[in-house]
């Protein structure tokens, strides 16, 4: 039973952490809260789902659904530095809370225009391939879980090499630290920070895309809770921090599970179980769990 | 604007909104009474938001939590065939313990911290809500089939029509805003105000930073109660789904599109977001109705880069010193990284 939630609590946390990493490495370079993300996120799915239905005609789903993931990973990707650039690049000299207000206007934005263009009602998500169940040990993983995970760490694991051993990701390390050294250094900052901004979206869209292909359903307000969660993760991995916001999801899925398989009418509590680790951690451990505590300037 | 303006402008505008709906009962306009009375619920809360956010700076994502608290007290009372001033105070209790019950330990932290601390707390209280059916019905809501709220009723006098609920909103908005505007000239609004610009020179000059934010916290709760109580006596039901977080953010536009820290400028501001999407649905004609919203949220993005300080911007705020404007060329960094 335990092992069983733990499967689950994977899957989730892996697109929790998907999701994540476009808070935190925004949060990184801007110490901004984009807000908008989780709407990204929904844009991933619906954009998967738009290029599916196109191409089923031509192509055998499973190759359809390959093309759309590709198209929902760069379409996010685009629509995240379409964002960057209109909504929140001019107003990099504001206080902290213009942007957050621009980013819910985007987000208001981006949510009408799927309810208005697409559709106002949840839609169907096709089921894309033949799903095995795998039986082992009294644990039952099935095809499409397994595809969340190897394609959520897959491309968990590309972001980590990509930040840690190539000079963009240098240049991002060094933004993150010290945007005004950096860019005397010949660091182009504005380019930085519209790449964390296409990392970030790519990633979203990703998610995405897998997320409704694991419910089944989508809807133009679906990014709202996961939004939230994942912020969430990464705050609870230190927000900031790559790798933290990896553990954070994973770690934030896990607990969900558990609790929501444990405690009796623990899937109506999940949310709240979520939202109270969040407060607790702020409160509590605010650089959360990996991240280093750093003494505010006077 | 001189003095005389802004009074002419105040007097002008407060004749406007308390004579107009008493022709329009019972015209073919009589809807707009309702919108009145809707948007001057917005001002109540939003006037009690500003306290926090436009005078001391903190963010607040999830104001309506207390706006849902104090409706939810008001309505179990109500149902107990309390009278409606027991209600109101009751509302206005819960919510002021609630708010400094949470607002005590989220003191400490950052603001970006603080604004996602209320945001969680703000959901949390909307699904327990949903979820404790034995006291709140869950989603189906108050009052349970067989139960009401009863009309208020004061000095014997009962409210029914909307007219009835207007009016007495206005004067709860009146009042509210001669709070805020005395609370902004005095002692309190003066520390308040230090607190936003430099809270560490603040504690230096002898401000007890940690009271005095607790107290903008309460009063703040004190407002969002008293909107919640007088919602649900004239709604007669409640349901946790009034008080997503979408209500909690259009709160903060109101505030930040009014102009942080002016009163009048917040009023304006919540009547904004009220009658601005009712506006547009008249404009736009039937086929558009939908693509209010849209265009709300441009609008929102617009007004943070071409008018940040506000439709009405405080007038203490653009006399304060503001940091020269860089240079033209100078590279572009990040918003003030400091922990405001």
């Amino acid at each position: 039973m335990i092992l069983q939630q733990l499967v689950n609590g994977l899957t989730l946390g892996s697109l929790y952490a998907l999701i994540a990493l476009g808070y935190t490495m925004v949060y990184g370079v801007l110490l901004m809260i984009n807000f908008a993300h989780s709407e990204i996120f929904m844009s991933g799915a619906f954009i998967s789902l738009l290029v599916y239905q196109r191409l089923i005609p031509w192509l055998s789903p499973s190759e359809a659904w390959l093309v759309a993931i590709v198209l929902a990973f760069g379409g996010s990707a685009l629509l995240a530095l379409v964002v960057e650039r209109f909504a929140y690049r001019p107003l990099r000299r504001s206080s902290r809370l213009t942007p957050l207000i621009s980013a819910i206007g985007v987000s208001i934005l981006l949510q009408n225009a799927g309810f208005l263009f697409i559709s106002d009602q949840s839609l169907a998500y096709p089921q894309v391939f033949e799903i095995r169940h795998y039986q082992w040990g009294g644990v039952e993983i099935n095809s499409l879980q397994i595809l969340i995970l190897v394609v959520s760490l897959g491309l968990m694991g590309i972001l980590h090499l990509f930040v840690n051993r190539t000079r963009l990701g240098t240049a991002i390390r060094a933004t993150a630290q010290d945007s005004t050294t950096a860019s005397l250094m010949g660091i182009p900052v504005n380019g930085i920070i519209a790449l964390t901004f296409l990392l970030g979206g790519a990633l979203g869209g990703v998610a995405g895309a897998l997320n409704g292909l694991y419910y089944g359903s989508i809807k133009y307000n679906m990014g709202f809770i996961p939004g939230i969660k994942a912020f969430t993760a990464a705050v609870l991995g230190g927000i900031g921090n790559i790798p933290g916001a990896m553990w954070g999801g994973i770690i934030l899925g896990v607990l969900e599970s558990l609790a929501a398989g444990l405690i009796p009418n623990g899937s109506e509590w999940k949310d709240v179980i979520a939202f109270s680790i969040l407060i607790l951690i702020l409160l509590f451990r605010p650089e959360g769990l990996f991240g280093r505590h750093v003494p505010e300037k006077l | 604007m001189n003095r005389y303006g802004r009074h002419g402008a105040w007097a002008a505008s407060l004749s406007f909104f308390l004579i107009i709906p008493f022709f329009l009962d019972g015209s073919r306009f009589a809807y707009l009474i309702r919108l009145g009375g809707i948007a001057g619920l917005y001002m109540l809360l939003a006037l009690g938001l500003n306290l926090v956010v436009g005078f001391v700076g903190l963010l607040d994502l999830g104001f309506m939590a207390f706006y849902a608290i104090g409706a939810y007290t008001a309505a179990l009372l109500a149902i107990m065939k309390m009278p409606f001033w027991v209600c109101a105070a009751a509302a206005m209790v819960v919510a002021m313990a609630a708010r400094l019950a949470v607002g005590f330990p989220a003191l400490r932290l950052r603001g970006d911290y603080l604004a996602i601390v209320t945001l969680g707390f703000g959901e949390v209280v909307r699904l327990i809500f949903t979820n404790w059916d034995a006291l709140t019905n869950g989603p189906k809501g108050l009052p349970r089939v067989g139960e009401s709220i009863p009309p208020i009723s004061l000095f014997g006098f009962t409210f029914t029509s909307n007219l009835h609920y207007y009016y007495l909103i206005a004067v709860c908005v009146l009042a509210a805003a001669w709070v805020c505007y005395r609370l902004d000239h005095s002692r309190l609004g003066r520390a308040w105000v230090a607190i936003r610009e430099d809270e560490i020179a603040a504690e230096l000059m002898g401000v007890d930073v940690t009271k005095q934010k607790l107290v903008a916290f309460g009063i703040s709760a004190l407002f969002a109660g008293l909107a919640g109580a007088i919602f649900v006596h004239w709604e007669n039901f409640v349901t946790p789904e009034s008080f997503t977080f979408w209500e909690s953010a259009l709160l903060v536009c109101a505030v930040v599109l009014g102009g942080m820290g002016s009163v009048s400028g917040v009023m304006l501001g919540a009547f904004c977001i009220v009658a601005v999407p009712e506006f547009l649905r008249d404009l736009l004609g039937k086929s558009f109705a939908d693509a209010r919203y849209l265009l709300f949220g441009l609008s929102l993005i617009l007004i943070a880069i071409y008018r940040p300080q506000g439709l009405v911007p405080s007038r203490r705020r653009s006399l304060e010193l503001h940091p020269a404007e860089p240079e033209e060329n100078a590279p572009s960094t990040l918003f003030d990284v400091e922990g405001k």
